[in-house]
């Protein structure tokens, strides 16, 4: 790596004031600052999904409440919650050096990340056998089937996108082309996957709970 | 303290007795869709629950804890959003109380 490289990384300086040009902002590195960034982006989407969610619901008469049990979406929670501590433990595991663990921890991570995954599209296929679609609701406003596909498919998306980068981040640490802080980075991610599902459960599962 | 050694010096007891708060909390949350409250009260219950999981996760998950500098970034960023969201609801119970239907 030539001088140039360090430097931008704030390793290297020659002088003070180089330094305090180079030094990462908020005493973050640049790769994981970028991820911050992306994660503050991601929430104001996911942020303005829910508001326009709530909006919508509150001004609906006769809201429908087409949940009739937890289970499935308990299990859905317990998993996700889950996988973020093994991504702990990979994480922990890599600043420790301990490669083969935390790539085993990963790699479980990515697994919990599919079963969330497929209990979600098992819910969908349930939910569209019973006539609900995007456009269409069998239990009364339209916009209720559009709203729920829309928001929980926009988090599938990122449950999807988390385990191709697990998958992917896990093996090239293995294999020596990443290393620890870049597994801290996708561990940063998948939590924030994590975190956005704690809202969505009760907002768009739980209020909309049949008693 | 970089984050790693944040990491080295904490011990995965922290993590557990983290990842176990949440799991109570979340808990916690399906009680609530059970009682028998109104929506509005529901919503607000679960909603506190909610965003005291989230910090939980902010903190220990993400490492905000370790990182005083990006504590202050994230935090002056979530007030806003959060004040928006506020704005949000608000406006829509204005719409509600301002048709037919509500109660």
């Amino acid at each position: 790596m030539s001088q140039a490289d360090l430097s931008i990384h704030g390793q290297v300086s020659r002088t003070g004031a180089t330094e305090i040009m180079t030094a990462p902002t908020f005493s973050v590195p640049a790769k994981k600052m970028a991820m911050w960034l992306f994660i503050i982006a991601d929430s104001a989407t996911f942020a303005g999904c829910l508001v326009a969610y709530g909006f919508i619901r509150n001004a609906t008469p006769d809201w429908p409440r087409p949940f009739h049990s937890i289970v499935n979406v308990g299990a859905m929670t317990l998993i996700l919650l889950t996988s973020s501590l093994t991504m702990l433990i990979g994480v922990r595991s890599a600043d420790m050096d301990d490669k083969a663990k935390a790539f085993l921890w990963t790699m479980i991570t990515a697994v919990l990340g599919i079963l969330f995954a497929v209990l979600h599209i098992r819910e969908w296929m349930g939910m569209i056998g019973e006539g609900a679609t995007l456009f269409h609701n069998p239990w009364g406003t339209p916009l209720f089937s559009s709203l729920f596909f829309s928001i929980t498919g926009l988090h599938l998306l990122h449950v999807t996108g988390g385990v191709v980068a697990l998958i992917a981040v896990g093996l090239k640490y293995r294999g020596g082309l990443h290393n620890a802080d870049d597994l801290e980075i996708t561990g940063l991610y998948w939590h924030f996957v994590d975190l956005v599902w704690m809202f969505v459960v009760p907002l768009v599962y739980l209020l909309n709970l049949a008693h | 303290m970089t984050t790693a050694e944040a990491h080295k010096n904490s011990g995965i007891g922290r993590d557990l007795i983290v990842f176990l708060c949440i799991l109570a909390l979340a808990l916690i949350q399906f009680v609530i869709a059970y009682q028998e409250i109104s929506g509005s009260q529901m919503f607000v219950r679960m909603l506190i629950v909610a965003i005291v999981e989230a910090a939980l996760a902010l903190l220990f998950f993400m490492h905000l804890w370790d990182n005083r500098g990006l504590k202050w970034f994230v935090l002056i960023f979530t007030v806003a959003v959060i004040l928006g969201m506020q704005y949000g609801w608000t406006d829509s119970f204005r719409q509600v109380n301002g048709v037919p239907w509500a109660k």
